[in-house]
């Protein structure tokens, strides 16, 4: 079992991270990918708040305020985004929309 | 007590973080991400910043989640091929594998940092009256440049999603 330190909280987030980033890399649905993005964000907090706890300051816990705001703003541009997408080339698959690419 | 609600919390968190990635299923990996959430919470209560907390529960896995759901099923895609990996050359193969196990190791051996008892420390996360303070002294300009990114997002989203007819000669 692991103590629930500095240390710990911080490997949870790095593997947190790491599975969002894997998430990134590896699936093919624009929304999972924007999900996976999300899960990352959501580690970046923990460590922040996990900081703040154990050193007695508020910054880090000011900064996730921050990063919710900027988080919902994200999510309703990138949604906004991906559902234009499909309007116009009707499918979200990654490996379809490689116009950029050629 | 503590380390244990740590430990319940940081497996369930990440046993449905790689829920979200391994469903094939756009709506279960939504629901999946929804219950990461939910335990991201909980580690924040454990950490005491039970404003953090509650805002995580409200706007993450109550507004987003249900953002990410309603699009999900607006857009109606099917499920997603599973996910292959057999097309990175053997070199990369090695490389990532290596970087990760030097990673891992390096955590392991040199990365741990004092870590004070949490009994030591105040927990000034739990005190809604210091992040008021905080947000209405020292960061009060960061606060005003966000409300003012909140208003480009809603004026993008709307230029997004708004089908504009009959104005191509403005274009």
């Amino acid at each position: 079992m692991i103590p629930a330190t500095l240390n710990g909280y911080l490997f949870l987030s790095v593997a947190l991270f790491a599975i969002g980033l894997l998430g990134v890399l590896i699936r093919r649905n624009t929304l999972v990918v924007f999900m996976c993005l999300e899960l990352m964000l959501v580690a970046s907090t923990l460590a922040l708040v996990a900081f703040s706890r154990f050193n007695g300051t508020m910054d880090g816990n000011v900064f996730v305020f921050f990063i919710l705001t900027v988080a919902a703003a994200e999510v309703a541009v990138g949604l906004a985004l991906i559902v234009a997408l499909f309007r116009k080339r009707q499918t979200i698959q990654i490996d379809e929309l490689n116009t950029l690419k050629h | 007590m503590s380390d244990l609600l740590f430990n319940v919390f940081a497996v369930f968190t990440l046993a449905t973080a790689a829920g979200v990635v391994l469903n094939r299923n756009a709506v279960n990996a939504a629901l999946c991400l929804m219950l990461s959430l939910v335990g991201v919470a909980g580690l924040f209560v454990g950490l005491e910043a039970y404003l953090l907390a509650f805002l995580v529960l409200l706007v993450y896995a109550g507004a987003i989640v249900a953002l990410f759901l309603f699009i999900v099923m607006l857009l109606d895609t099917r499920g997603d091929p599973r996910p292959t990996l057999h097309k990175l050359p053997i070199l990369a193969r090695i490389l990532a594998i290596g970087l990760v196990a030097a990673g891992v190791a390096s955590f392991l051996t040199r990365g741990q940092l004092p870590s004070p008892d949490p009994a030591s420390v105040p927990a000034l996360g739990g005190t809604l009256k210091l992040y008021a303070y905080q947000l209405f002294t020292t960061y009060l300009l960061p606060v005003q440049v966000l409300g003012f990114l909140l208003l480009i997002a809603m004026l993008g989203v709307i230029v997004l999603s708004k089908k504009f007819e009959g104005l191509e000669d403005i274009k």
